[in-house]
């Protein structure tokens, strides 16, 4: 739906061929298109004006390095300056329990996530920091909001206070605070009602609360979905309560999560955690770099690497390399890398995380490319013979109708399925050469070795993302033409995409 | 009458910082206006009585300081020597004047009675500006854009005022918003199926409980079938609810299958003769390819009991929600079919701008806003209500 900003930048910049220093007009220009991109993530407005002049100051007279656009300068800037500002002092995610029993007051507006991030993070202090916790709900306005409370505990065993009809919050913290100190719990965690910013009565409450626990860490729980609102509930309730830190949930949806930059610039407070789902172990600590390149609209490559991890063997890989090196890529290693696509979640979960090609993920669900064709081209792959497998020169027309035959499929789908693999087998052996297998290497390191993240090459940084390579990439996806260059491996992408448009 | 002007005090009271931007704009420009406000005030002078056209939008401080000080001039005349000359005809006289005068007397009468209007040229700046502010109400940018060139239109150039301007942004809000505000259909059929969807932490469930209480004083038999069953809770969350609308409540056990929940509350409702089968539905983000197939088995499986259910889809969007709200809207209506929108937390401070950008977009229609969370909290949308609540218009 969004135009990410490296489209939009190379827009502006397409038209401007000169090198050198950015000029004071170019800046103007661009930024213009930052703020625009900003607003679209919903970073409240206030917050993109000030953001927007704190670059414009960093970016003017910046030399340009000779070997990229103005265009990806400026968007080096943002997304440098984006991640300075998002980055909280300290660990992310560590809490101040230290004094036990050490109270967490959870706070936010109504639907925000604040119980179920309770119970998440009650589970992470028992499991990763091995505290004992006690959790009470003092929400006694939401029809069986302590039910939840005390069913989650149930689930993720951790202890909940007992319910008692007819008690205030006030009361309620209370019995907590003493029921903590007896027990012998490290941490009591609060989870308390939602309410607006702007009510009084309640607001008045939660004071009541925090002067009665006095709580080591007071989170707010935000929507990672909300809009413009953002800054003035951040705003009221550090005013009122005075909060620690935010933890943004729903961030697993497909907003950019601007509400992010507006909390960290209007609060100063660390953004210490993030929901990522509704299982109870779906809670991760902030990385800003991620968050930044989010709200550029710029794909969350961090993410799509992290699963490539998860889902592939590194052993695997590094005997598939040393394959691939020699030049050698046959079906098996083709099928291979048919189901781990299918696995990272399928052309459509794949391609969404890829910096620019949400709009190419439409293109390719209308071009009728999905996941029905993975599975159809593993079909024909297993139809062949052990041998067939290991050298698919040897098919000829018999042995092709036998094999179309046993996957359901026509000639013509496996003549697909063997050019593509020709194709992938080229490019293999292309980037096996290209600096004695450095590149390749270098990838594949990337991506499956221990360091995994940090020795991602130079190129796959994505503020440095060349868009031409990527509309290129798009073009080779859409039709039909070569593979994805600049992309293959490196991006711990399958380079099984090639090929694909053919289907259309 | 009482709920009406609570629910109005409510949108009111959220759009108060649209109406302040909207006042500083004009203020920031209109500088070099407040030097030709003789104009406006020698206009205003000839008709007999200024004061109920009263607005204290540019600078309300100084009239209400004038008002304190005249009524009761008996008893501070030595304190303030200005307003002791000065009895009640005083405005038209003085006013004739105001241009070759300029003391302190003049000027305090002046504003008194005719209220100089701080008016301001659209131009470039000032649009921009307006932009901004109507994109503050989570419009977007689109169709920011698109409201603020339909109102520069024809008044490129123009001086215009504070009251004017809302004026202008609440008729082209109410214009683009009229087509879609809807109350939901009722159909014969028995029993209709209302399937009610949407994020997790939009508001479905209280929704359902406010919709159902309000078909029930209606005179119809309601059936609600609670759906979540992932969440832990929901189920009796949605119990109380029940409760307290009076309406029967059909639960299935924690983490079963919602389909055949559904496919169940479908025969109960049947059996029963019910008019209204309502379905809670557990919270799911629209990018969830796995839960949003969950949707559609439901759907697919009520089919089997009736082929036209569900009769409405209602999608519950948050209003602190942002642009998202575009992305949920248009997945929804894709995967589910939604018939129809309900905008909830609209008693915050969120605007709810980015219903403006839906209707514009989609133009599905809004049967409804929730603006509090008591039973009755549920309202019909009125465009004409929202344009003013949402610029700050009033008695335009």
């Amino acid at each position: 739906m969004f135009e990410n900003l490296s489209e939009r930048l190379s827009g502006v910049f397409d038209r401007l061929t000169k090198q050198g220093a950015l000029s004071d007009e170019d800046v103007k220009t661009a930024l213009r298109e930052v703020r625009v991109a900003l607003l679209e993530a919903d970073v409240s407005l206030p917050v993109a004006r000030d953001f927007v002049k704190a670059v414009q100051e960093k970016a003017t007279g910046q030399a340009v390095t000779k070997s990229i656009t103005p265009g990806q300068q400026v968007v080096k800037i943002v997304h440098d300056e984006l991640v300075h500002v998002l980055e909280g002092e300290g660990e992310p995610g560590e809490l101040k329990i230290d004094n036990a029993p050490a109270p967490i007051l959870m706070v936010g507006l109504q639907g925000s996530g604040k119980t179920t991030t309770t119970g998440k993070l009650a589970k992470r202090l028992k499991e990763k920091n091995g505290k004992r916790v006690l959790m009470a709900s003092l929400d006694i306005y939401r029809p069986a909001a302590m039910q939840q409370l005390e069913i989650l505990g149930q689930q993720i065993g951790v202890d909940t206070l007992p319910i008692v009809a007819g008690e205030t919050a006030v009361q309620i913290a209370k019995r907590a605070k003493q029921q903590a100190t007896l027990g012998g719990y490290d941490v009591y965690m609060l989870d308390t009602a939602g309410r607006l910013q702007i009510d009084q009565t309640l607001m008045q409450e939660v004071e009541d609360v925090r002067d009665v626990v006095n709580p080591r860490e007071t989170l707010l729980v935000v929507d990672g979905l909300t809009g413009q609102v953002a800054v003035e509930v951040a705003e009221e309730f550090d005013g009122k309560i005075g909060i620690s830190g935010v933890v943004l949930t729903r961030m697993d949806g497909d907003g950019r999560g601007g509400a992010a930059l507006s909390m960290r610039a209007v609060t100063g407070k660390p953004i210490k955690f993030v929901g990522l789902g509704e299982k109870m172990d779906a809670l991760e600590t902030f990385e800003s770099d991620r968050v930044a390149g989010r709200i550029l609209g710029m794909g969350d490559i961090v993410a799509l690497v992290e699963k490539a991890h998860e889902t592939i063997e590194a052993e695997q890989a590094e005997k598939m390399m040393k394959r691939f090196q020699k030049g050698r890529f046959n079906m098996n290693d083709l099928k291979m890398q048919l189901e781990q696509m299918i696995k990272m979640g399928g052309m459509e979960g794949v391609m969404g995380m890829m910096p620019g090609m949400a709009k190419m993920q439409k293109q390719a669900a209308e071009a009728g490319m999905s996941d029905k064709i993975l599975k159809q081209q593993i079909a024909l792959i297993q139809s062949m013979t052990k041998i067939e497998r290991a050298n698919p020169q040897i098919l000829q027309a018999s042995r092709k109708k036998r094999i179309a035959k046993g996957a359901g499929l026509d000639v013509s789908d496996l003549n697909k399925l063997l050019k593509m693999q020709r194709q992938m087998g080229d490019m293999m052996k292309k980037m096996g050469k290209m600096g004695k297998g450095g590149m390749l290497k270098q990838a594949m390191k990337g991506m499956f070795g221990k360091g995994g993240m940090p020795d991602m090459p130079a190129g796959m940084d994505p503020s440095a993302m060349d868009p031409k390579a990527l509309e290129q990439a798009a073009k080779a996806l859409g039709g039909g033409k070569g593979g994805l260059p600049g992309l293959g491996g490196g991006m711990g992408l399958p380079p099984g995409l090639s090929g694909f448009g053919k289907k259309k | 009458m009482a709920f009406f002007s609570k629910l109005k005090d409510k949108l009111f009271k959220s759009s108060s910082r649209l109406e302040e931007g909207l006042d500083a704009i004009v203020e920031e420009g209109g500088e070099e206006v407040v030097v030709e406000a003789p104009e406006p005030v020698v206009e205003t002078a000839v008709a007999p009585d200024p004061e109920p056209a009263v607005e204290p939008t540019p600078e309300p401080v100084e009239p209400e300081l004038a008002k304190e000080i005249l009524p009761e001039p008996e008893v501070a005349p030595e304190l303030a020597p200005a307003p002791a000359p000065a009895p009640a005809p005083a405005p038209a006289p003085v006013t004739k004047e105001p241009a070759t005068k300029s003391g302190f007397f003049s000027r305090l009468t002046g504003r008194a009675s005719a209220k100089p209007v701080v008016k301001r040229v659209l131009d470039d700046e000032m649009l921009e500006q307006l932009e901004e502010l109507l994109i503050a109400s989570d419009m977007g940018v689109d169709t920011a854009l698109r409201v603020t060139a339909n109102i520069a239109e024809g008044r490129f150039g123009k001086r215009l005022s504070t009251d004017e301007i809302k004026g202008l942004l609440a008729a082209e809000i109410t214009r683009v918003m009229g087509p879609v505000a809807k109350p939901m259909p009722l159909y014969p059929q028995k029993p209709q199926v209302v399937l009610v969807v949407g994020v997790n932490g939009s508001g479905k469930t209280t929704t359902i409980g406010k919709l159902a209480s309000q078909f029930k004083d209606a005179g119809k038999k309601v059936v609600i079938a609670a759906g979540d069953t992932f969440r832990a809770a929901a189920v009796e969350q949605l119990q109380v609810w029940g409760d307290r609308a009076g309406v029967p409540v059909l639960t299935a056990p924690e983490g079963s299958d919602p389909a055949s929940l559904a496919f169940d509350a479908m025969t109960q409702a049947q059996a029963d003769g019910a008019d209204l089968l309502m379905i809670d539905t557990a919270g799911r983000l629209q990018n969830r390819a796995d839960l949003m197939e969950e949707l559609s088995k439901i759907v697919r499986v009520i089919r089997k009991k009736d082929p036209d259910a569900p009769h409405n889809t209602l999608l519950v969007l948050d209003a602190t929600t942002g642009q998202n709200a575009l992305s949920q809207v248009e997945t929804f209506q894709k995967l589910a079919d939604v018939s129809g929108l309900i905008m909830t937390k609209l008693d915050g401070t969120a605007k709810g701008g980015v219903l403006v950008a839906l209707a514009d977009k989609f133009g599905l229609p809004i049967h409804a806003i929730g603006v509090g969370e008591t039973i009755d909290d549920l309202a019909p949308f009125d465009p004409e209500e929202f344009a003013k609540a949402l610029t700050g218009a009033e008695n335009v």
